[in-house]
């Protein structure tokens, strides 16, 4: 089927098999692997992207379905060489290591901070529910993302 | 030119920038011309013999390129045991089974297609036809009469019978006891769960004849040695392994596993590359899983509360075969440890290694260390409460006192330095324990149930020296190689044989060398993870990439000066011997004036027109260090939590850790490497464990649906402190961080529940993790008993 969709505000139209996830149509056929796959029963949180301006779990929907949609990946979340400030939080605040579930966190955190923009602590950590990381304890993510907060310009 | 000092710096880490925008390269974002995907067919029962493999209709399925079973890999060896016990009984590990399958997951094919798509579904049409036998699963049972043999070379199931210490002066430890205690203490299955899963490219070209291998890896090294010489025999030189970043590892990527075998075999005979990525379901059938002991553990007190005896016996599960260095976790790395952080009358310890239907285990994260330190640590705790001493002053009663060097164990172990009491009291004061105990007391009087867990732990990291290990059935050594290339323009490449998957070596290393060649860090790049570039390394596990892979860089770095020295004292007219190194200049001492920059040196050495006889140009050094002995980190963990009656539900309160691990590099890297130990070594205590169904032998946890990896929600904050104890093994100081988190937080959670259902009655919980169910029933147990 053919399914066409803009990501990072570049359009991608390929001919795809009905069952393709929409991580896979990312990765492999818009060639954008800074979104990953941990699991395959979506609670990794690894494949966050925004859809039409909601953050969702890529391999939790068809390619199919994003006929048409708006799709932000974390290679777009950088802007005229400049780092968003949550990417840029994670750097400050050591909220990485390995880094394969980055990308999803920083997405996940973004819209997070859209509808917390102070967030508590305890906001940021049920929001987080859906990202798993192995590396951090979370710490330094629940960190990077207090940070984000005080340097994001409120809206 | 001055520099700031780098080492003890908390610099933000270089490595982040291509994580936090989506740049990073991991194996599964590789693509290839000519690309064929893979996908494995696996064992669906525990045990089942294998009577035949029909492959016809999945290869006339569209898209599939080859399918090919264990008898079409002629030729083709067992995958190797790393480490070899007395005795030890090593049966073969074909890397597509084919008289029987072992475990769940247990692969027999590889479906080769066009697409992941036509893989997955040719793989379906894969017909096997299964000769099902009963499975034994639980590691207190593979053992017993009558259980299912797995192995031809091990009919009782034993794969080996290990002791260490002295079995009559224990014995004559538990006669003069005033007290003793005993308890059987399970710890329980894990899987490693680093995000990644585990993926591999291979890529055979015909014309040359050499292979390339990307592969998630914690040794790239390691990996083609086992690969070539001892599996496929196939030229060692000929292939090139790259474990470009790398998702996490926690063990669970040192071993060299079927799949990369299979697919580096199979590339050949396509002749085309295969790319294979686990997905989560294979992450948890088939990376070798962590722990997984039994053991009736017992102490013996004076009634002043010094110990007198430790006894231990332990079995452990290994699983269905013998991974790479299992073996070597439940006896070196762990019987080894159970001196812990305390003077000991005796010590014994027998261990026997079993065979079951389930998942290889192998070095998780800490590897015997864990379960040696939760043993101690659990079996401390109850010796207090039977002698209802404070669990803090029967710790501080039988401390080793500080020592700089050298302290002789009562389990062959030299302790190289160590100050326990100084960390242990650095954490009373930032918990405040006195005030704790008067809440404890408040809490109780309104049924509120609050309870402290202590852990003082020691870890044992950078094992060596390799004569050693040799000796103890290792067959690798185990030192670490290191190269510096100064380039003319006095920029430096630095080649380390470890591997760096989330630990920040990039960072850290170019710190530690910026700092001792007196050069901006952003002058030196650090190369690892590729054995075409790289000197052969051992790589990444134990916590030994600072200690040992730091330290060979430093030898090659004064190599690098002691040349540096003969081309500056030559450019000064001055000799050699009046030179020394200063803030990245060559000096001539006591004449500060008369120096050379670092840069200049450099130029000279690929420039060589002035230049002293009989140096070679160029400046360029590679060591291989090998240590004189591990090195020893300690800490003292503490772990305050409620429990609520009604539900069993354990809350996390407070969390503190005072970690030495000698001197800090990047204190920042350290309390993340901290932090994320904690996480796991407390979600084994609440949360995470491997479960098999008795009956059937499936893994009953086979998803992250069904295995409570801890989530963000389920953690506090960490409280951090440090003291800092230099190891004299090696000229840095630094001892190893990786692992202290995990080994020291398990038994500071189980200690604090105990401590909270201690007014009770409760003294000790046998197993984890401490769900709301087991806690709840250990409540109700407690009260129908009073």
């Amino acid at each position: 089927m053919k399914t066409s969709m803009t990501i990072n505000g570049v359009a991608h139209s390929h001919d795809v098999e009905p069952r393709l996830l929409l991580v896979h149509f990312i990765r492999e056929l818009a060639g954008l692997t800074g979104t990953h796959v941990g699991c395959d029963t979506s609670q990794c949180g690894a494949c966050t992207i925004h859809l039409n301006g909601q953050a969702v779990k890529s391999c939790t929907m068809l390619a199919v379905q994003a006929d048409g949609a708006q799709i932000a990946t974390i290679e777009g979340m950088a802007k005229d060489g400049k780092l968003h400030p949550i990417q840029d939080a994670f750097w400050e605040k050591h909220g990485l290591q390995c880094g394969f579930c980055t990308p999803g966190m920083i997405m996940s955190a973004a819209q997070l901070l859209q509808r917390y923009p102070k967030p508590t602590e305890d906001q940021i950590r049920h929001q987080l529910e859906g990202n798993l990381c192995r590396c951090t304890g979370y710490h330094n993510i629940v960190k990077a993302i207090q940070y984000a907060a005080e340097k994001m310009p409120a809206k | 030119m001055a520099t700031a000092r780098l080492l003890g710096a908390s610099i933000k880490r270089r490595e982040d920038p291509r994580f936090i925008t989506g740049k990073g390269h991991y194996t599964d974002d590789l693509k290839l011309s000519g690309m064929t995907y893979a996908t494995f067919v696996r064992s669906p029962h525990a045990f089942a013999g294998i009577k035949k493999i029909d492959t016809s209709k999945a290869l006339k399925h569209p898209g599939v390129v080859a399918v090919f079973t264990g008898k079409d890999m002629t030729g083709v060896n067992s995958l190797p045991c790393g480490w070899l016990l007395p005795d030890l009984k090593v049966p073969p590990h074909m890397p597509l089974a084919s008289d029987a399958a072992r475990y769940v997951g247990d692969p027999v094919a590889i479906v080769i297609a066009e697409t992941q798509t036509a893989a997955l579904d040719a793989a379906e049409l894969v017909a096997v036809d299964w000769d099902v036998k009963p499975s034994v699963t639980r590691t207190d049972k593979a053992a017993a009469k009558g259980a299912p043999a797995l192995h031809e070379v091990a009919p009782d199931n034993v794969a080996f019978r290990w002791q260490i210490g002295d079995a009559a002066a224990t014995e004559a430890a538990f006669k003069s006891a005033a007290i003793s205690v005993k308890k059987r203490i399970v710890n329980q299955r894990l899987v490693a769960n680093a995000l990644e899963p585990r993926a591999c490219v291979a890529r055979y070209e015909d014309a040359t004849g050499d292979w390339t291998l990307w592969v998630t890896s914690q040794n790239p090294h390691v990996h083609r040695l086992l690969m070539t010489a001892f599996v496929l025999g196939i030229p060692e030189h000929k292939v090139r392994v790259i474990a470009p970043d790398v998702g996490g590892g926690f063990g669970s990527k040192i071993f060299l596993y079927n799949e990369e075998t299979v697919c580096t075999w199979a590339t050949k005979q396509i002749k085309r590359p295969i790319r294979w990525t686990a997905n989560r379901r294979e992450s948890f059938q088939t990376d070798c899983h962590g722990r997984d002991h039994v053991t009736d553990v017992e102490l013996a007190l004076s009634k002043e509360g010094k110990i007198l005896g430790l006894r231990v016996k332990t079995t452990a599960n290994l699983g269905s075969y013998l991974s790479t260095f299992a073996p070597a976790v439940p006896t070196y790395l762990y019987g080894t440890l159970l001196n812990g952080v305390y003077e000991m009358g005796a010590i014994h310890c027998e261990v026997t290694g079993v065979f079951t239907n389930t998942t290889p285990v192998d070095a998780y994260r800490g590897a015997g260390r864990p379960e040696a330190a939760y043993l101690i640590e659990r079996i401390v705790d109850a010796g207090a409460a039977a002698l209802k001493m404070d669990p803090a002053e029967l710790r501080k009663k039988n401390f080793i006192p500080k020592f700089d060097s050298g302290y002789q164990t009562k389990v062959a172990l030299t302790y190289d330095s160590g100050n326990y009491g100084a960390a242990f009291d650095k954490l009373l004061g930032m918990l405040d324990y006195k005030k704790f105990r008067s809440d404890q007391q408040g809490g109780r009087s309104s049924g509120k149930l609050l309870g402290v867990g202590f852990s003082t732990y020691i870890e044992a990291c950078s094992i060596a020296p390799s004569k050693v290990v040799g000796s103890l059935g290792a067959q690798a050594g185990l030192w670490e190689s290191g190269t510096v290339r100064v380039h003319p323009t006095g920029k430096v490449t630095v080649f380390t044989g470890s591997h760096s998957h989330g630990q920040g070596h990039e960072t850290t290393f170019a710190q530690l060398v910026g700092d001792h060649l007196g050069i901006p860090m952003d002058d030196v790049e650090v190369v690892h993870g590729d054995t075409g570039i790289v000197p052969f390394g051992m790589g990444t596990y134990g916590s030994r990439s600072a200690s040992v892979g730091g330290t060979a860089l430093v030898m090659s770095m004064d190599k690098i000066k002691e040349k540096g020295k003969l081309i500056a004292a030559h450019l000064l007219e001055a000799n050699a011997k009046d030179m020394e190194y200063v803030g990245g200049e060559f000096v001539v001492k006591g004449s500060p004036d008369k120096k050379i920059p670092f840069g200049q040196v450099a130029l000279t050495a690929y420039v060589p027109h002035k230049y002293p006889d009989g140096v070679e140009p160029g400046l360029e050094a590679t060591s291989f260090y090998d240590p004189s002995n591990f090195c020893f980190p300690f800490g003292a963990h503490a772990c305050v939590v409620e429990v609520d009656q009604d539900t069993g539900h354990v809350k996390i309160l407070r969390y503190l850790a005072v970690d030495d691990v000698g001197n800090v590099i990047n204190p920042m890297i350290v309390d993340g490497m901290v932090h994320g130990g904690i996480a796991q070594g407390v979600a084994q205590a609440l949360w995470e464990g491997a479960v098999y169904d008795e009956e059937s032998g499936q893994l009953v946890t086979g998803s992250l649906m069904d295995y409570a990896l801890p989530k963000a929600d389920m953690l506090p904050m960490y409280e951090t402190g440090r003291t800092e104890t230099p190891t004299p093994v090696n000229p840095l100081g630094v001892k190893g961080a990786g692992e202290t988190g995990t080994i020291a937080s398990t038994p500071a959670v189980m200690n604090a529940v105990v401590d909270a259902l201690s007014g009770l009655g409760v003294d000790h919980i046998e197993a984890m993790p401490l769900t709301a169910e087991r806690v709840w029933k250990t409540i109700q147990a407690a009260k129908s008993k009073k």
